[in-house]
């Protein structure tokens, strides 16, 4: 569906990004980590097209079109004072085209209003943003990238500020996406985060890759996991023999 | 007090006075909601050397300051979005040259004595039908695109990224924007003076904050504040023969101080 290859890309001299090879299947659940500077919000940013690589190719499979990308940015914090009402921020989602003279159009303020009730937030739809609490104004934000009906969406960081139980909801409710479109998400919440993700890439620099099937096995669910453990496990399996492609 | 309204220059001085708060009510909230209030001042500022432009040419005044403002809006904009490093800097540069640039073409342009501090701090009372036909067109031009162009506007003040990714052209709106703003700065100079533009671009919208919702009201609300305002701040300055550009700021900034008390109140 999407095919890296041979990525490189640096902001001045130094590389952020060397030799990324990564495949994205359809309807895939990728969680994107590294550590901070690693590079992950930057490999989002590359295939969104926000940024253009240094050299290397970046392929949407024949059905996917640049459209289809659903983007959910990293900080949803930003601009909190600002006039707008939930509904206003989900219309942003809709295509730049046909529309009327004056406001918004009757389907388009429709098709925002599903994707708020697909998100669970309807009723919230004409509050101001900054009145919403974290977990809400992301969900907020996903709703919004839903509105453009994408195939893939990702996700920076989407549950940064978020406390425990407002992460799974959030996560609950990409499991829940992830049956009709592909997922990626960029985050720091691994314990979380493996709980749903089907493949994994460590990010820094370069890129590690893991299918998660073999260690998913050995966790419960709801019970906390120590991510250095976790990163150790992970550190182990790559270093004896797991693909890094 | 009737009667007064019967002369022609309090007539133009009341139209003016709503014109002006149309144009700054509207333009207020972008400007306001995009932080950029330092920015629409170095514009203000600096059209100050087109009027000396236009004085040492002897083009008309509006003219000089409309051509010289929408370049200067140009130019940051340029600057701010290549570089948005060390761009007060450079703002604050444009600022001081344009003054300078208008002063020491005054001082050239011989045999004229203008009064200066009537672009400093306005003379609403001498606004000419010259000033109030471009205050009519411009507040069409601004109310039309606007509106038409709300959705382009709210996305690239709110998430300037995702409106990019979403196809629109957001150097250009940022730019038509700007060049938005320095029209509405220039037609405001007649009204209360380029010293007290951003009053009257920021301080109705920054009351309209706590009553709105959306952009759209925020607007709204900006031209009504503004309109009382500068309507309230004449007949002050009418009755105790005040500076008019300062009487209405002054007005304005009790009527903010108002609407915080109200506010805390709640």
């Amino acid at each position: 569906m999407i095919s890296i290859k041979n990525l490189f890309f640096s902001y001045d001299k130094t590389n952020v990004l060397e030799d990324i090879n990564l495949t994205i299947n359809d309807k895939d659940f990728l969680a994107i980590i590294g550590p901070n500077g690693g590079g992950k919000s930057t490999l989002l940013k590359l295939l969104l097209n926000l940024l253009t690589p240094k050299s290397g190719t970046i392929t949407l499979g024949d059905d996917l079109k640049k459209s289809h990308l659903g983007y959910v940015p990293q900080n949803t914090n930003l601009n909190i004072g600002f006039p707008i009402t939930a509904l206003e921020v989900v219309l942003m989602g809709h295509l730049v085209g046909k529309r009327p003279l004056f406001g918004y159009g009757k389907d388009e303020v429709s098709c925002a209003l599903n994707s708020l009730t697909q998100v669970g937030m309807k009723e919230f739809a004409n509050v101001k943003i900054g009145n919403l609490s974290g977990g809400q104004r992301q969900r907020v934000f996903i709703a919004r990238a839903l509105c453009s009906n994408p195939k893939v969406l990702l996700l920076d960081e989407p549950t940064a500020s978020i406390d425990v139980k407002g992460q799974r909801e959030i996560y609950d409710l990409l499991k829940q996406l992830n049956q009709t479109m592909t997922i990626i998400v960029v985050s720091h919440d691994i314990s979380v985060l493996l709980n749903y993700a089907k493949k994994v890439a460590h990010i820094n620099k370069n890129i590690v890759f893991h299918t998660l099937d073999n260690i998913q096995r050995d966790i419960k669910d709801d019970e906390h996991i120590c991510e250095v453990e976790l990163l150790n496990s992970l550190g182990a399996i790559s270093s004896c023999g797991c693909s890094h492609d | 007090m009737i009667d007064i309204l019967s002369y022609t220059f309090i007539q133009h001085a009341i139209l003016a006075g709503i014109l002006v708060s149309i144009s700054a009510g509207i333009i207020g909230p972008l400007i306001v909601t995009n932080r950029i209030s330092f920015l629409a001042g170095g514009i203000a500022h600096s059209s100050y050397g087109g009027i000396g432009i236009a004085l040492y040419l002897g083009i008309p005044i509006l003219f000089g300051a409309t051509i010289f403002a929408v370049i200067t809006a140009i130019i940051i904009a340029y600057l701010t979005l290549q570089n948005r490093e060390r761009i007060d800097a450079v703002i604050g540069i444009m600022w001081s040259a344009g003054m300078a640039l208008g002063i020491i073409l005054i001082d050239l342009t011989p045999g004229y004595n203008v009064d200066l501090m009537s672009f400093l701090f306005g003379s609403i009372i001498a606004v000419s039908l010259n000033d109030i036909y471009y205050m009519i067109v411009l507040d069409i031009v601004i109310v039309a695109l606007v509106t038409y162009y709300y959705r382009e506007f709210l996305a690239i003040s709110y998430d300037s990224e995702f409106a990019q990714l979403r196809g629109i052209n957001v150097k250009f709106f940022y730019t038509l924007m700007l060049v938005l703003a320095a029209l509405t700065v220039v037609a405001a100079i007649q009204v209360v003076g380029l010293i007290l533009v951003i009053a009257l671009l920021t301080i109705p919208t920054y009351i309209a904050e706590n009553y709105a919702n959306r952009l759209s009201t925020m607007m709204i609300l900006s031209v009504i504040f503004a309109a009382v305002f500068t309507l309230s701040g004449l007949t002050l300055s009418y009755m105790y023969d005040l500076s008019s550009g300062a009487s209405i700021i002054v007005v304005s900034i009790f009527g903010l101080i108002i609407s915080k008390i109200i506010k805390k109140k709640k």
